[in-house]
């Protein structure tokens, strides 16, 4: 396994800049969650890496040594796309065994039966080995492409929103084994996903991408309470942070155009009214949907709450952040 | 994704379409059958009129196919008494078998150039295509329409220069002139038809297989031509069909060494004219390879024959 790092990357395809001078360390044995919306650069920063595409500038080196030069085969990346890509003229053993066959590693048999025996249990594909892979339906063909990956041993495993397309079950039981498995073999991995879960609990380090700039990065938890922007502050958390204009509750501070509201910074009992529009019982929580001055907030609530459409709740803003009109935060570090 | 029937078809539409399909294969068929029919009647059979339907099979168009004879006196063929069951039915004209004849040379050289320029056209135009299809090549278009303009017009057109370029080149009546010749006439369709194929399979799985270790040759090899096997076999076909059947470069081209079936079939003459049933018997041995080579591929021919318009 081993240490990325990126260099003052710049892509671009034709006149759109995909990536836009961006500079990333991800550690060795290290959980690298790339957040952003489509058509951040997330894709484009694995394809760079992996070597399937070239930069227009910037360097990239995979344990401490320059790739530029370097084909993909040659780099040691195992990649799951985003559109899965099984072989569709082979059974699913022999895409499993396909990188280990190649003519870089030359796995022997005995030790390609193994592997593929222990990563088709891990995905829950055993009684499908020896179908086609054009017979599997949308799920199991992308555990089969998460499976072609976690055979190897490579330097770093890419994956591009390898779980998207699976059931909540499913999804749940592979989030937990993919972390299971990148901690127990010290793997590196970069890892784009829209999922919040998936983020929170799996990553140690989050990147923030926005119109092909990393924003921000650092572990989820300084990402989730420290965001440098509007933008970053909205890709983590559940329900959403609520932005509101500065001066809803009040006079705001200088140069303050915008604050964000977690739920946990809405404290509740206090302060003037709020209307409640809408109550979600979750199970273990309760989400509120609020009505503020023609503003709606959703924040959660206590699972057993008495709460009921109608009534009126007191809200006030507590530690909020602070934004200014293009959406950067202000008064960090309060 | 093949499911394009918006409602299922009612019985009597069935029916009617399937009386429609049959009749339009018998009409197609008729020329085969009366052809194959040909090749087993007697010459005077052949010949009748109006034409028999019923008549007493016989192999002597068979056999006045692949020999050579020669007329005998009625004593020579009383002392030589017939040995074989051919040349008992060669003796019933009064006549002995003196050798093979040059169908057989023939019909090689057919199978020679056919399936030569078959191979070249598509291992040619394989490689061009992929490369048409996946690299960023200047003047592509350009260049695409360059390979296509050469089909503008019928080959034939150009005879007299390729006639003089044979000539110089020391290529006419070759098997290597006739090879490069129809494969330069078929690279055009068979790049054309290939691009067409190899543009719908999509890249990430050669871009999965460059990450799995290969070098893009392999993944060329064990990716992509797998599945570009139906547009490689459809396209096989048509230009076997089209090298098989040529008759007017190989009349002006060859004559001898590498005349192939199709010139020589016409020539076959016997006695009091042309010999009909040997005729009809080398054009339905003529017609064999490519019937077989179509039926061995057919299930590769039937989807490709939309030109990977359907998706599986
Ligand atoms: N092959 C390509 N050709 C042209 N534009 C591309 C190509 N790949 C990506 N882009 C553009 O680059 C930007 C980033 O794309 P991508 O990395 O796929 O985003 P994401 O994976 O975050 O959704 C988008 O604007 C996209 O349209
Ligand atoms: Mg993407």
């Amino acid at each position: 396994m081993a240490e990325v790092t990126l260099h003052n990357i710049t892509k671009r395809f034709g006149a759109t800049t995909a990536l836009d001078g961006v500079s990333m360390t991800v550690p060795d044995g290290s959980f690298v969650v790339l957040l952003g919306p489509t058509g951040a650069g997330k894709t484009t920063t694995l394809r760079l890496i992996s070597g399937l595409d070239r930069p227009e500038s910037g360097e990239i080196a995979i344990g401490g040594r320059p790739v530029a030069d370097l084909t993909p085969a040659q780099r040691n990346v195992a990649m799951v796309f985003q559109q899965y890509s099984l072989y569709p003229h082979m059974t699913v053993r022999e895409n499993l065994a396909f990188p280990l066959k190649s003519p870089i590693l030359r796995t022997p048999a005995d030790e390609i039966d193994r592997r593929i025996g222990r990563v088709a249990e891990m995905l829950q594909i055993s009684h499908k080995l020896d179908n086609k892979a054009t017979a599997l339906s949308g799920g199991e063909m992308q555990r089969v492409s998460i499976g072609r990956a976690l055979v190897r041993d490579p330097q770093v495993f890419l994956m591009d929103e390898p779980l998207s397309s699976l059931d909540a079950k499913l999804r749940s039981d592979l989030r937990v084994e993919l972390k299971s498995i990148q901690q127990e073999a010290r793997a590196t991995f970069l890892y784009v996903t829209h999922d919040q879960v998936e983020a929170m609990t799996m990553a140690s380090h989050v990147g923030v991408l926005e119109k092909g700039r990393l924003v921000q990065f650092g572990t989820p938890r300084e990402v989730y309470e420290d965001p440098v922007s509007i933008h970053a502050a909205g890709r983590l958390g559940l329900p959403r942070i609520n932005i509101v204009p500065a001066d809803l509750f009040g006079p705001a501070p200088e140069g303050v155009e915008w604050i964000g509201l977690r739920p946990e910074q809405i404290r509740q009992g206090e302060g003037p009214q709020a209307e409640v529009v809408r109550v979600e019982h979750l199970g273990d929580q309760t989400r509120l949907h609020l009505s503020f001055r023609n503003h709606d907030l959703v924040t959660v609530t206590d699972a057993h709450t008495e709460l009921r459409a109608g009534q009126m709740l007191s809200i006030r803003p507590e530690n909020p952040f602070y934004f200014d009109a293009s959406g950067a935060r202000t008064h960090r570090g309060r | 994704m093949s499911d394009f029937s918006v409602t299922a078809a009612s019985r009597p539409q069935k029916w009617i379409a399937g009386i429609l399909v049959i009749g339009y294969a018998l009409i197609t068929i008729l020329p085969l059958l009366w052809i194959i029919a040909t090749g087993f009647k007697s010459p005077s059979d052949a010949i009748a009129y109006p034409p028999k339907i019923v008549f007493e099979p016989t192999l002597e168009g068979y056999v006045n196919l692949f020999t050579t004879r020669t007329r005998q006196t009625a004593e020579f063929l009383a002392e030589n008494p017939p040995q074989t069951w051919y040349e008992a039915i060669v003796a019933k004209y009064d006549m002995t078998i003196v050798g093979p004849s040059r169908f057989g040379e023939r019909f090689m050289n057919s199978v020679i150039i056919g399936f030569g320029s078959t191979f070249l056209s598509v291992f040619l135009g394989t490689l061009a295509a992929y490369a048409f299809s996946r690299f960023r090549i200047p003047l592509k278009d350009d260049l695409m329409f360059f390979i296509l303009s050469t089909r503008m017009m019928p080959p034939i057109a150009v005879a007299i220069p390729i006639f003089l370029m044979f000539r110089s080149l020391g290529l006419s009546d070759t098997h290597a002139g006739m090879i490069m010749l129809y494969t330069a006439v078929n690279l055009s369709l068979s790049v054309w038809l290939l691009k067409g194929f190899i543009d719908e399979i999509p890249r990430e799985y050669e871009e999965a297989a460059l990450i799995d270790g290969y070098t893009r040759f392999q993944a060329f090899t064990k990716v992509v031509l797998p599945q570009a096997a139906t547009g490689i076999a459809s396209t096989a076909i048509f230009c076997l069909i089209f090298a098989w059947n040529e008759y007017a470069f190989a009349v002006l081209l060859t004559s001898g060494t590498a005349q192939t079936a199709p010139p020589f079939i016409p020539t076959i003459i016997g006695v009091g004219g042309q010999d009909w049933p040997a005729v009809a018997a080398g054009a339905t041995i003529f017609l064999l390879p490519v019937v077989v080579f179509t039926i061995l591929l057919r299930k590769h021919l039937l989807r490709g024959i939309t030109f990977g318009a359907v998706r599986k």
